[in-house]
């Protein structure tokens, strides 16, 4: 529990002395979420059907935007090594740090996304589902961010393979996400798809915590 | 936990007797497969009826079943081998995994372009979001992403074992994605739109289908053991077997 | 204790070091030495279990040291980077530490103000000289109750007092029995202690 809190407690004052890098994303978010009424078309029944999908990607794209400094600020300064070869098993701390990614990156996603829904005319169950599908899909997203983050940590110039690497395993998420949004929008019934994104969330913070530590040993080599 | 190797898979792992196995093995797979597809070709294009509904469009299924089939087997095969070389360190399983990439993301290719040839007649378009074509998809996605992960690196080993890490994650996540598309397109469409299935299979048109899956798996299968002799030589350029090879009596590398 | 056996590292097309074996006692100090490049740092890295070598390996009494339990506890890592956050204040960084690696709060205090800098403990790390940075990672290792110091050229960036007051912490380590692998450019005088050298030996 200490070791839990000292590594948030960490990762959240680095975050906060950058304040540009926690605000960038959302500031992104808002953007494309803005630029599709402007570049298709301000009607409602458009955007109405259009909102859940932008929304969603528009989140999953901004989470994308801070991966990237994920691990890249430890591996240079060496506390990545120190973390490494702690007493402490590695996988554990990178569960930490996508925890501590989450909050950071994903939760003022969620916290944003109802205002940005109301642009896009959704209907209040819509609205409820969205902050409830991006409250359970983004962990499963920063989890699966911190092993694409992880494996090009030693590469430079590695934003664009970080997105080509992450993007394809973030389909599933973005497909239920989204499309239990549109579902819940036409007043269906949607607890099957949110347990599906509780069940990835689950599987992801077990096995994708390895994938990231073994990704991390062999950036440090 | 540890879980030890047969010997004689350690000894066909080393490289050079893989080299030599390969080289005897690999002619007499491209010859069989070669001749099954023949076989399977005409089956297929002369024997087996037209469909029904489609005509002699269906045959299509020829080359685009055992395409698509591949796509994912070969996937299947280089997380394997990635597998194994991540656990057992057995750096030919790398050069396996190595190997095997750029031939499955042509099968994916080559089932993509198929299934949009074949939709023409079908569907009246090229593309369609029909769930099959777009886990060919997404499949070819993984794919690059393996490959860009593999060729972003200067250090071998790195390459090998971040990519086997990768293949590993992407292996998982293969059927999650694939029943994700699938939920995703009952919910979006109905069931007017028939899936790439040959509607009702006869025996006439079964079984060339199947000569052709094993002609293509064979197929594959020598290319792989050619492909990974090139990645063998170069990995092992410094070792003595291969200055020997190269050196040697028959005075080429065969 | 610590050996090593049969070591043998490629980078790339160059061979650093093959089939390199060594051994370390209580109480012993080994100076890896070597021309730019030898791979001393390499080699104190595959010992820190953060390099894989292509073969042989690294015990810790008899057991590899990916399977000990005991060795991430006995190990301190005292590399180049100074492994500070920094952004942070040196308290900041240094209680980090001691969180990870389970010891005391507080526990740095005593060799931070040894070193100097416990006025300092507020500042933000990126306010410091190199040498502050250099000490305020020694205090992380001099902190830490590890019996095995592994230092990748620790005198450098430190003035003639930090010098002579690591050489004297060593001197003390070694005599409680601790260990001591160190990468050098020179030799130790204060310290009895024995070389080896990587890369061409001329």
């Amino acid at each position: 529990m200490r070791l839990l809190r000292a590594m948030l407690l960490r990762d959240l004052r680095l975050a906060f002395r950058r304040w540009g890098d926690v605000v960038s994303p959302l500031m992104f978010f808002a953007i494309v979420t803005s630029l599709f009424p402007l570049a298709l078309s301000p009607r409602h029944d458009v955007l109405q059907s259009l909102g859940p999908g932008v929304l969603w990607i528009a989140a999953l794209l901004a989470m994308l935007l801070s991966l990237n400094a994920l691990f890249r600020q430890d591996i240079e300064d060496g506390s990545m090594e120190q973390l490494a070869i702690g007493p402490h098993p590695l996988a554990l701390l990178m569960l930490y740090k996508s925890l501590g990614h989450w909050l950071v990156a994903g939760l003022p996603l969620v916290a944003l996304a109802p205002l940005l829904a109301v642009t896009y005319y959704l209907p209040g169950d819509a609205v409820a589902a969205l902050c409830l599908t991006l409250l359970i899909g983004t962990p499963t997203l920063s989890l699966l961010g911190s092993v694409g983050a992880a494996l090009t940590a030693g590469i430079r110039q590695s934003s664009g393979l970080l997105a080509l690497l992450v993007l394809p395993l973030c389909l599933p998420v973005l497909m239920f996400g989204s499309r239990a949004t549109a579902l819940a929008g036409q007043g269906e019934d949607i607890s099957g798809p949110l347990l599906l994104l509780a069940a990835m969330l689950a599987l992801a913070a077990s096995l994708l915590p390895l994938a990231a530590a073994a990704g991390i040993r062999i950036s440090l080599d | 936990m540890r879980i030890t190797l047969p010997t004689w898979f350690h000894k066909l792992a080393s490289p050079p007797h893989f080299y030599r196995f390969a080289r005897l093995l690999g002619p007499w797979l491209l010859w069989v497969s070669l001749l099954l597809m023949l076989i399977g070709a005409w089956g297929g294009l002369f024997l087996a009826p037209p469909d029904y509904q489609q005509g002699d469009g269906f045959r299509i299924i020829y080359v685009h079943v055992p395409s698509a089939y591949l796509s994912t087997m070969i996937y299947a095969v280089m997380a394997t081998a990635a597998a194994i070389g991540l656990i057992w360190r057995i750096k030919l399983a790398h050069a396996v995994a190595a190997a095997a990439a750029p031939v499955g993301a042509w099968f994916t290719f080559l089932a993509l372009v198929t299934g949009a040839l074949w939709g023409k007649p079908m569907w009246g378009t090229y593309w369609e979001w029909d769930p099959r074509l777009t886990s060919e998809l997404i499949l070819l996605f993984l794919y690059f992403g393996y490959m860009s992960l593999r060729s972003a690196f200067d250090d071998q080993s790195r390459a090998d074992r971040a990519s086997a890490v990768l293949a590993l994650v992407g292996v998982v996540n293969l059927p999650i994605i694939h029943y994700s598309v699938i939920w995703w397109s009952s919910i979006h469409q109905g069931p007017t739109i028939s899936k790439l299935d040959a509607p009702s299979i006869t025996t006439d048109m079964l079984w060339p289908l199947l000569v052709m899956i094993l002609a293509y798996t064979l197929f594959f299968a020598a290319v792989l053991l050619q492909r990974v002799r090139a990645e063998v030589l170069d990995r092992e350029r410094h070792a003595r077997w291969v200055q020997e090879l190269l050196a040697g009596p028959e005075g080429e590398v065969r | 204790m610590l050996l090593a056996r049969g070591l043998t590292l490629w980078r790339g097309d160059n061979c650093l070091f093959e089939d390199l074996d060594f051994a370390l006692g209580e109480g012993q100090v080994l100076l890896v030495r070597g021309p730019n490049g030898a791979g001393k740092t390499t080699l104190l890295r595959v010992v820190c279990g953060l390099t894989r070598p292509e073969a042989g390996s690294v015990l810790w009494k008899d057991q590899p040291i990916a399977d000990s339990d005991e060795y991430p506890l006995a190990l301190a890592w005292h590399g180049h980077q100074p492994g500070l956050k920094s952004d942070l204040s040196i308290r900041q960084n240094l209680e980090f530490s001691a969180a990870l690696r389970g010891q005391a709060a507080g526990a740095w205090q005593a060799a931070l103000s040894e070193l100097g800098l416990a006025a300092l403990a507020d500042m933000p790390v990126r306010q410091l000289s190199a040498g502050q940075q250099r000490r305020t990672a020694l205090a992380r290792l001099l902190s830490s109750p590890a019996r095995l110091w592994v230092m990748d050229e620790p005198f450098t960036n430190l003035d003639a007092a930090g010098q002579a007051y690591l050489q004297g912490r060593l001197q003390g380590h070694l005599a409680a029995g601790g260990l001591a692998l160190l990468a050098m450019h020179q030799s130790l005088e204060a310290l009895p202690a024995r070389e080896l050298w990587l890369g061409a030996a001329d």
